[in-house]
Order: structure tokens, then sequence, then C-alpha cells
């Protein structure tokens, strides 16, 4: 049997008294289009910030493609292949969308090649012209084409949100973790990053944390609904949506939501 | 030993209610003011003015070295200081540092470059013995005065409304506002308050530290110490910083005064290694 | 639609301004023989102004103790000029300054490891630290550096054996100058480069830097280092040329210097820096002429002013115009 791309075996993470990740056994396997749902303060984003590495486990293991990462800082799982957004935008407000994602694309590359990858660190990033265009196609693809050059402080929310995603893909990764990526943005930005996501390749494994049940149906295959930092429950679609306790705790509320 | 022990905590103590002030501007409204100093020789100043052109007595001096260096943060915080609580950190240092110097200047145009001379009243004067060891009448009186405003803040912090305002808009700026509580209005008598205990802290010390123009610079390290070793959300973090700050400068110069000058930097690194976001501040975990 | 055009913000070629300045600021030496020594001291409290933008306007670390690497350099150099003035290559002033940015980066990089943890007070306190430190060991080592009163008998031998240092401070201003232009060919490949993106990414948003894989210890240990090189290579330029090395090269007043140069350039893009230091260079040569004493009062007056009205600075003035006469006009 081949390893999971991640996985987690008895995650836990409390502040102070609080348990915000109750023992997390989770498993997300190659090319898996994975949610992860769960009402409010259920620690959906603190449990992306373990595996990202943002945040450090009280116990417990994360495995990256069968690699223990536990002890690893943020930047070397980035390197290693996994890729995150964040629920609140976190970008890099003085560049520009185009030199935040040739920056990005710079850092994948030099992950591949040692002493190659240093030189390039210090050779002008404006000399690489295939990188600019590769940045520049990723930006469009995501209709940024018109804001390539503008700092990104004087963007709108919505198009940083979409950078805040063109980032994440530019990093190339194996195993990429979605917070909430269309949460405050219109109807049309949403049908748009659906489409993007929709289209990665089929090998990527990808986590979805979202609220809207809609967009959740329409991309997610398995999904994992998480209730007070412990899993309640994990199933196909189907399951997940036929199972009476998730109705209860989450698709009841969500409703009124 | 007890003899360097209790010059220690008299500096210790000085040291606390010098930076304070410091602790609640960084705390409350996050900003770093390092012209804090300055206020603290405002304080010294009008101390040295009062008593020998004034030949006020040192007791009434105190008091006045609170509020006049208090008026003037309360003026300062409202036409310059309020313009800067939205900017970087790195602005705020900018113009504090610009305050600092131009502070500097000023004084050393009105009152000369050197240091300066306090005349303590008679009875201040001289050496008490204790068992183990002696100690000066004036440190003494120092421990005295700078012991009972901690427990008086502490007591103001928790008992009066003034203080749960306070702490209310130290925990979120917001929500008190949205509470209806004016924080600009809390802003400047907290910043007025923190000067005028800077003011009161340099005149105190002006016969321990030694007053000159360049007072704001000299102890800028100790107060930027005080604060990221005791953190900026309690009383108690500063007082114990303060005090461990003020025993180790004083028995290290005493004790190795080859190296006694690299006592408190070496303080500094240990701390910053061993507990990087400080020593008295609650972990965030 | 797509062309090079579209990516001005990733331009890296020289710009016709930058070869302006930099041919402006050669033919100086012609122009202006009568002010070479103040030109020396342009030139080297710009590579100061050049090396602190390089952690404060790219990296995002406010220091307040950049003097201490200015005034290792200065003593190294000088140290190596008063006792191998008879060695010809340890005695060479291009050595020597090699050496003072080296000893420099060696201290600054022990250093950075300080600066790596905690917030901008932590950094603050260590920085003024480290600098309060280097200068009371100089103090201190009054055998080796002269004490309170200067390091005397600083005497450079002539730069690469050929070039004399002369009274009107030809060779100097040139010597400066040079090395000036080097640091800033340096510098500028240094953040035109994905390293220098990832620098102010680092400063832009730390957590996102290392989500995207940046190595963000490692990347600020090596500026931190880089910086503290320039800073000590400044030091020495200023031992060399001026034959002194004193406990104010190390002093808090200089780091703060260099500072409001920066804050009269505009912090981050280089040039302000440069900018910044002719300005300084100049209102200090004559304000010192009125009021020598009371320098320090426009030196805070200066820093209030320009932090609240004109917070960008010279480059920033520059950028706001050229958007003015050309909306549609790169950064």
């Amino acid at each position: 049997m081949t390893n999971p791309a991640l996985e987690t075996r008895a995650l836990r993470k409390t502040f102070g008294g609080l348990v915000a990740t109750d023992t997390v056994d989770f498993r997300l396997e190659a090319g898996a289009r994975h949610a992860l749902i769960g009402p409010n303060g259920a620690g959906k984003t603190t449990f992306v910030n373990l595996l990202s590495g943002a945040l450090q486990p009280t116990s417990g293991s994360i495995h990256l493609e069968g690699r223990d990462i536990t002890a690893w800082p943020a930047s070397k799982r980035a390197r290693a292949g996994l890729s995150r957004t964040f629920q609140i935008n976190q970008l890099f407000a003085g560049l520009t969308p185009l030199q935040s994602v040739v920056l990005t694309l710079a850092q994948a590359e030099e992950t591949g090649g040692g002493s190659a990858g240093l030189m390039d660190l210090f050779r002008s990033a404006g000399s690489n012209g295939a990188r600019i265009e590769e940045a520049a196609a990723i930006l469009e693809n995501l209709h940024l084409g018109a804001c390539l050059d503008k700092e990104i402080a004087t963007l709108a929310y919505g198009q940083q949100r979409l950078i805040e995603i063109a980032i994440a893909l530019a990093a190339k990764p194996r195993v990429l973790l979605l917070d909430e990526p269309a949460a405050g943005i219109s109807q049309e930005e949403r049908e748009l990053i659906l489409g993007v996501i929709g289209a990665l390749p089929s090998a990527m494994a990808i986590v979805l944390i979202e609220h809207d049940m809609d967009l959740v149906f329409r991309f997610a295959r398995s999904i994992t609904v998480l209730v007070n930092g412990a899993v309640l429950t994990t199933g196909s679609v189907a399951e997940i949506s036929a199972d009476e306790r998730v109705r209860k705790v989450y698709l009841g509320e969500g409703e009124h939501a | 030993m007890l003899t360097i022990l209790l010059d220690g905590v008299a500096y210790g103590m000085l040291l606390f209610v010098l930076a304070v002030g410091l602790c609640v501007t960084m705390g409350l409204m996050n900003f770093i003011n390092l012209a804090h100093g300055a206020f603290a020789m405002a304080g010294g100043y009008v101390t040295i003015l009062l008593m020998q052109r004034a030949g006020l007595s040192f007791y009434l001096c105190l008091p006045l070295a609170f509020l006049v260096t208090a008026a003037a943060g309360l003026v300062l915080e409202r036409t310059l200081y309020v313009r800067l609580y939205d900017k970087s950190h790195l602005d705020q240092v900018l113009f504090s540092l610009g305050l600092v110097f131009m502070a500097m200047a000023g004084v050393d145009y009105v009152m000369g470059g050197n240091q300066q001379i306090i005349q303590l009243p008679p009875e201040l004067r001289g050496r008490l013995q204790v068992p183990g060891g002696s100690i000066g009448v004036y440190r003494l009186f120092i421990i005295a005065i700078c012991g009972v405003l901690p427990l008086g803040l502490q007591q103001a912090l928790t008992r009066t409304r003034f203080g749960s305002r306070l702490r209310a808009a130290v925990d979120d700026r917001r929500v008190a506002r949205g509470l209806g509580i004016d924080v600009a209005k809390l802003f400047a008598l907290t910043f007025a308050f923190g000067s005028g205990l800077a003011g009161l802290g340099g005149a105190l010390g002006a016969e321990v530290l030694g007053l000159d123009p360049t007072f704001p610079v000299k102890f800028m390290i100790y107060f930027l110490i005080v604060v990221s070793v005791g953190g900026a959300t309690t009383i108690t973090g500063p007082f114990f910083a303060s005090i461990l700050l003020g025993i180790a400068d004083v028995a290290g110069k005493y004790y190795v005064p080859a190296i006694g000058g690299f006592i408190i930097y070496t303080v500094m690194v240990v701390v910053l290694i061993w507990r990087p976001a400080g020593l008295f501040v609650k972990a965030a975990r | 639609m797509r062309g090079p055009a579209r990516f001005r913000s990733m331009q890296t070629g020289w710009r016709w301004y930058e070869i302006v300045f930099w041919a402006a600021a050669f033919a100086m030496l012609v122009l202006a023989p009568s002010r070479l020594l103040l030109l020396n001291e342009i030139a080297i409290f710009a590579l100061l102004a050049l090396s602190l933008d390089l952690i404060l306007g790219f990296a995002g670390i406010v220091s307040l103790g950049h003097a201490a690497f200015f005034g290792v350099g200065a003593y190294t150099a000088g140290l190596l000029a008063k006792h191998f003035s008879e060695h010809a290559l340890l005695g060479d002033p291009t050595i020597g300054l090699g050496i003072a940015a080296l000893t420099a980066a060696i201290i600054g990089f022990a250093s950075s490891f300080l600066v790596l943890r905690g917030s901008d007070l932590t950094r603050l306190m260590v920085t003024l630290g480290v600098a309060l430190i280097v200068q009371e060991i100089a103090n201190r080592l009054d055998w080796i550096t002269g004490g309170a009163d200067g390091l005397q008998g600083v005497l450079p031998r002539p730069v690469l054996g050929a070039f004399e240092f002369d009274l009107y401070g030809r060779t100097a201003a040139t010597y400066s100058l040079v090395v000036l232009f080097i640091a800033f060919v340096v510098a500028r490949q240094v953040v035109h480069a994905p390293f220098g993106l990832g620098l102010k990414a680092i400063r832009d948003n730390r957590l996102r830097a290392e989500a995207i894989g940046i190595p963000v210890n490692r990347r600020l240990i090596a500026i931190y280092t880089l910086a503290a090189a320039l800073a000590g290579m400044a030091g020495a330029l200023l031992a060399q040329t001026t034959q002194f090395a004193s406990l104010d090269m190390l002093d808090f007043q200089r780091s703060a210097e260099a500072l409001l140069m920066l804050v009269i350039g505009g912090a981050g893009n280089l040039f302000g820096g440069l900018l910044g230091a002719i300005v300084f260079a100049i209102a200090h040569d004559v304000l010192k002429g009125i009021t020598a004493q009371y320098w320090q009062f426009w030196l805070g007056l200066s820093l209030i002013i320009l932090v609240l009205f004109a917070r960008g600075g010279l480059t920033g003035l520059l950028r706001l115009l050229y958007r003015r006469v050309r909306p549609e006009a790169a950064p």
C-alpha cells in the first residue's frame, strides 16, 4: 500500500485548558478532493495551521507522503510540497501580484536544485522571462491580468482573495490546503475559484475548508466533519449528507446561517 | 552583601517607576516611545530648577515634578503622539527619537551640559545601620516611595472604574470603544500619568543615577530591557524585571568592576535566548 | 498584448536615472575639486545608509545600533593601517577594507541570531544593546583603541600601492566613490533577485513568507551579515580617509543619523539612502558651521517633521511627481 499524501496520527493541540484539536486521525490520499467542514469554532483553521506548520501540536504526529514532518518548520513543509491559503488574507502588501507569484515560483524551483538554486536566488528576477510568463499565466487564469503590476495593498478585497490562491498554486504543491477560499467574495469570483481548482492536476491532493455546502458538494468527493476539535465522521459525500448526526450539528445550522 | 542587595533593590524600584509608564503605553497603545526617558529627564530638571531658583523644598518638588511632566505628556500626546498611534513602529521610533534629540539639545542649551547636583534635605542624607550591612537613608526613602507605588497602581487597576476601563482597552480596543469607553481620553490620561511617573522617577533618581542632557539616551537601554523582559501586559512583570535588573547591575559593578558594565547585557541576551517573548510574559500557549 | 512592457514591476535593467545619477556622481570628482572632502564624506555616509536600507527598508528590521558595524570597520581598518604601515599587503587600504568588512560581518553574523527573535521592541533592545557592548569594549581596550582619545597614528599606504592620499581629498573621494559604487552594484543585484523579493515578502508578511517555503531565519541572517559588512566598509573608509578612528563612530547618535539619512531619502529602494546622505551631509556641513553644539536639535526636528509630513522621503516625492507627469508609469 502506498503512503497517503498527508496523514495525522492522534494529533492534539491545546491552548491552556481549551482543546482545539482533539486526537485527530486524518488521512488524505494522493489525488483526493476532500472537504473539511464543521460549525464555527470546530477547530478547522487550527487543524490547517497544525498541518502547515504555523502552529506546533501538543502531541501526535503529521506525515507528508510517509515522512514525519511534525518537527519541521512551515517553510520546510512548503518546500516539501505542502501549500496552503489563509482564511484571512496573508499577502505581501508592498509587492505586486506578479512579483509575489514570481517569487513563489522561484522558491518552488530553488527547492529542486542545490547550487544552481543558490545561483538563481541572486540572478535578477526580471531576467527569467519564462518564469515571468508562467506567473502571468497563473494570474491571468484567475482573471488578474489587469493588475499584474499594481501594489497588492491597493487592490480590491476580491482580487486579493484570488491572489491568495494564485500564490498557493504557484508553489506547485502536491498537497494543497484551501482555508475558506471563497469567504466574502462575489458569486462570480466564487465560480471562478471553483473552476480553477476543479481544473488542477488530478494527482494533487486537495483539502477544502468551506462553509458553503453548495461549494462543498460540487467540489468534494469525500468529507470530514470536525466538531469541537474532534473528527465526528469521515465519508463520501453521499454518506455525509445522509448522516443524521451531521445533519444535526452542522447541516441544520447551515440552512439558516 | 545585604548592602549591595538593598542598593540593588532601591535602584531596581527606581527603574520601575521610571519605566512603568513606558510599559503601559506599550501595552495599551502598542506605541514604542523612545522619548520616555526625556520625560524622566524633564522631571529631574524641574526639581533642580524649583529647588535652586525658587528655593522650594525637595518634598514639594517631587509632586510638582510629577505634575509638570504629566502636563507636558498630556500636551504632547494630544498634539503629536496621537497622530502616530496607527503608524508603523518604525515611524514611532523615528518620531520619538526626534523628540529625544530635541529635548537633549534643548536642555543643553538652557541648563548646560554638566552634571546637576541635587541638594537632598539633611534628614535624607547619611546611612542607616541594619543587621548585616548598611543602607543610605535616601535609598530607603526611594524604596518606600517606589514600593508603595506599584501597590497603589495595582489597586487602582483592579478596583477603580478607570482601571477596569483601562484593562478593557488593553484587551481589545475595538470592543472597549463599542462599550462606550472614550478610548482617546483614556489614552491621553494614561500617557500623561505614565509621563508623570517618569518625571517623578527622574526627580527621585537625579541623585542616584546622575542628571545631565544625555540622560534619555543613557537609560534608554534600561527601559527597553524592563519592557521587553517584563512584558507590557501586567504591573508585576515590569516590577520584577526592574528589581532583577537593578540588583544585577549594582552587584555586577560592585563584585566584578572590570566587566560589571556588561552584566545587564548578559542578562538581556540570556533572557532573550531562554524566553524570547520576555521573562514575565504568560506563555501564549 | 503580452509582452515585456506589461511587466514593469519586474524590470531590472539599469534605468536612465540610475545611469544619470552615477555619471553625475563621478563627474563631481572633476567638477567640484574644492569640495572633494565633502564628496568623500557623502560617499561614506551613503554607504552606511545603503547598508541600513538593506535590513530596514528591505527586511524590515528596525535597528538602533547599526553604528556598531560602522565603528568595528573603522577600528579594524585604522588598526591595520597603524600597525602594518610598512607591510605592502596588509597595509594596503583595499586589503584593510576587506578585513574590516569581514570583521564587521562576523559580528553581524553573531548578533543576527538575536535579531531573529521577538518583536520590534526586542529588536530595538538587542541592536542598541549590541552597539553599547561594542562601544564599551572599545572603551575598555584603550591600550589598543586609544580609548576616549581615539586611535592616533593611522597612516594608510597608497591605495593599491599607487594612489597616495592627498590633502585635497582627490584620492579619498575617488576611492570612496568607487567602493560605494561597487557596493551599490552588489546590493542592487541582491535586491532585484528572488532573494530580495523574498526579503520584502518577509518584511510584509512573515507568516506567508514561511508558507511559500522561504527559510526566513536563514535569509535574515544572510542580509544582516551583508549589511554589517557594508557598514563596516563605510567605517573603514572613514578611518582610512580621515586617518582617525574614535568612539563616537560607535555612538548611538551615529545610528540615529543613519536612520535619519534613510528617512530623508526614503527606505526600501537603495536610492533613498544615497539621496538622504547627500542632503544630510550638506545640511550637517552648513548647520555645524552655524550652531555646532546644537546639531542634535536639528537632527531631532528633521526626524519629527519627516515622520509627520514626508514619510516617503525624497524618493517618495520623486515617485509622486513622476506619477503625476505620467499617470500610467511604473512604480
